[in-house]
């Protein structure tokens, strides 16, 4: 009976006319050529304008080696940070019940709604010499503002929420059953989180590390305002941009700017291809009874 | 190995309900116990309890004497089997299995012959040899059931917890599992308690079967016993149907609109209460005699035998009544009814139950 129930409709009422189709893919390849592609395009023709030597020349700069190299740094001290303090606040959200838990997820989201130049401007007050801790900190021969440390705060302030919000939804999903089922055969605290928790959520854990990642080799605004620009010291590859292209350098700075994007491209390229993985490895181990109870 | 679990007076609450309100229960080594309750009456939160998973509020379970609170998890040496199993996915049945044997401290560790020499004879024990390297999504659910089974009985448990062992899987499979683990614990003897809200299944596995309802046990006993002679009206209305007749009590009997339906033994309470009369103790008798008359509204299959449903008047709802094949009255027939035994409970007390 069922069979005559689910007879095929028309054809035209199950799917869109052809026309409207062909149109909205018309109008989305035109506005990722026009708005994404070209300026990409644009940046390697500018780059590539005096030739590959030129190219070249321009990326073996001190300063901008210098730049490349921080922002290097700086991802490396931030993602690590990040991948600790998320899975700990994606932890304590998903897996505990406590006063003020809403607060924090609404928190987890601050630096999305924050303008990063907000956030870099909190740091010069918190940490600048005319600051809060100011005179404190230069007493100490502490500088943080105008260097490393500052860059490395304004980034993580900016990046924070990535992993967090990748996690938490996996770990809400996940519930605490496979640590319960860990603990009761005797493993320790630590052995359930490397051997159960971890397993469970490293899809999540990377993914949210490369959008981490991207955005922390791109930083532009609070990281402007923080580092002071001392050239060749605390200049991130988008600084050293915008200051090479302000300084009419359009060559060297498009031959920056081409290095930064392919950074990103590369990252993109490992979302994508993590983001199939990941699909597939969720395939393989889907389980219908989790939907249960 | 086994150990005898004793729950003495145990209460927990939980923010908006109190789960467990003052429940004791003792276990002998080697047992086999169900608690029965419908959902909400706080039967896992006792396993949970047991397992450490929960910190009671008050009271205490021992193990052979020993106060659970001063265990830890590893300690307590529990085999819990949840509900929904908790494979470890991205393992295979083998890693699963070898678990918790693999997180012990290197001095408490087998060795990696002896692990797998484990895996095997449990793997023989809940015949899934050849499996070993497959991963649970690759199972079926009874498959998965039993993996759970082996990884849980790997740590050689002091007691056996099992968390509604058959509730994710269907019928068939259901049965086959029922009567493989009352075989399984026939052989290894475990001290073994499991959840279930499916009476049938409490009464055909269990030694004993304690019956728990808004955080209290309301009775424990052999299934004959529970059955027999239920304790509570609740007890006797979860423990397979049963229609509800109110009755007045006077000398020894209960009286339906004063004729007698049924001599009560032993009893001298007199005033108002309700019979409990399962459907298969209600027989057919001529409407002039009997003291229970009414009308044959529906007749349909119900298992192995018809069910007639009987509107009687000052009965609520209709009476459900087993018929022997032999003596089938028709859709509309006025019928008598003689009630073969039943039990009494005072009206005023009787708990609400489904």
């Amino acid at each position: 009976m069922a069979m005559h129930e689910a007879s095929p409709l028309p054809k035209d009422q199950r799917q869109d006319s052809p026309l409207v189709r062909r149109l909205l893919i018309a109008v989305v390849l035109a506005f990722l050529a026009l708005f994404l592609l070209a300026p990409l395009l644009v940046i390697v023709v500018e780059a590539l304008a005096r030739g590959a030597d030129a190219f070249w020349l321009a990326l073996q700069d001190a300063d901008v080696l210098a730049s490349i190299r921080l922002t290097l740094l700086v991802a490396a001290i931030v993602l690590p940070i990040n991948a600790v303090i998320g899975i700990a606040a994606a932890w304590a959200v998903a897996k505990y019940r406590f006063f003020g838990k809403s607060l924090l997820l609404t928190l987890i989201d601050l630096p999305f709604s924050v303008s990063p130049v907000i956030a870099g401007l909190i740091y010069v007050l918190l940490f600048g010499a005319q600051g809060m801790f100011g005179g404190w900190l230069q007493g100490h021969q502490i500088s943080i503002v105008f260097a490393l440390p500052a860059i490395v705060l304004a980034t993580l302030f900016v990046t924070f929420p990535f992993v967090a919000r990748e996690l938490i939804p996996h770990m809400q999903a996940l519930g605490n059953v496979d640590e319960e089922a860990a603990l009761t055969l005797g493993a320790t605290g630590w052995q359930t989180f490397v051997r159960v928790t971890l397993p469970n959520i490293k899809w999540s854990l990377l993914y949210g590390l490369l959008l981490c990642n991207a955005r922390a080799m791109g930083e532009f605004g609070a990281v402007a305002v923080v580092s002071g620009k001392i050239r060749g010291l605390t200049t991130t590859m988008p600084l050293a941009v915008e200051i090479l292209y302000n300084e009419y350098m359009s060559v060297a700075a498009f031959s920056v700017a081409a290095v930064l994007a392919t950074l990103a491209l590369v990252t993109l390229v490992v979302k994508s291809v993590l983001e199939w993985r990941y699909a597939d490895d969720l395939a393989a181990n889907h389980r219908p009874d989790r939907t249960r109870a | 190995m086994s150990v005898a679990v004793q729950i003495d007076r145990v209460s927990k609450g939980f923010s908006t309900y109190p789960a467990l309100k003052g429940v004791s229960l003792s276990i002998e080594p080697g047992e086999l116990v169900a608690l029965l309750g419908p959902s909400g009456s706080g039967k896992t939160t006792l396993l949970r309890l047991i397992a450490g998973l929960e910190q009671a509020d008050g009271g205490a379970i021992t193990f052979n004497g020993i106060d659970t609170r001063r265990l830890s998890l590893r300690e307590r040496r529990i085999g819990f089997v949840f509900q929904n199993y908790a494979l470890f996915k991205h393992m295979t049945v083998a890693e699963n299995i070898a678990f918790g044997l693999s997180v012990r401290p290197r001095s408490q560790r087998p060795d990696r012959q002896a692990i797998q020499k484990r895996i095997d004879d449990l793997l023989d024990l809940v015949q899934l040899g050849g499996l070993q390297q497959r991963f649970p999504a690759q199972l079926s659910g009874g498959q998965r059931q039993r993996v759970a089974l082996a990884r849980a009985l790997a740590i050689e448990p002091q007691v056996l917890l099992l968390d509604e062992p058959f509730g994710a899987l269907d019928a068939q499979v259901r049965k086959d599992l029922r009567q493989w683990l009352r075989d399984l614990h026939r052989r290894t003897g475990h001290t073994t308690l499991f959840v279930t809200h499916d009476q049938e299944e409490a009464l055909e596995l269990a030694d004993r079967v304690a019956i728990l309802n808004q955080g209290l046990i309301e009775q424990v006993g052999t299934p004959d016993q529970v059955y027999d002679h239920p304790a509570t009206a609740f007890v006797c209305g979860f423990l397979g149907e049963a229609n509800r007749i109110p009755v007045e009590i006077k000398n020894g009997q209960a009286l339906f609109r004063n004729r007698p339906l049924l001599s009560l033994k032993g009893t001298n309470a007199t005033g108002g209460a309700e019979l409990f009369v399962r459907p298969q103790h209600l027989k057919i008798d001529s409407p002039e005699l009997a003291a229970l008359a009414g009308d044959v509204t529906l007749i349909r299959r119900h298992g192995a035998v018809r069910r007639a449903e009987v509107e009687v008047q000052g009965v609520d709802r209709p009476l459900e009544v087993d018929l022997a094949s032999a003596v089938a009255p028709d859709l509309g027939e006025r019928i008598g009814l003689r009630v073969g035994q039943g039990h009494v409970f005072a009206g005023g007390l009787t708990p609400s139950f489904n």
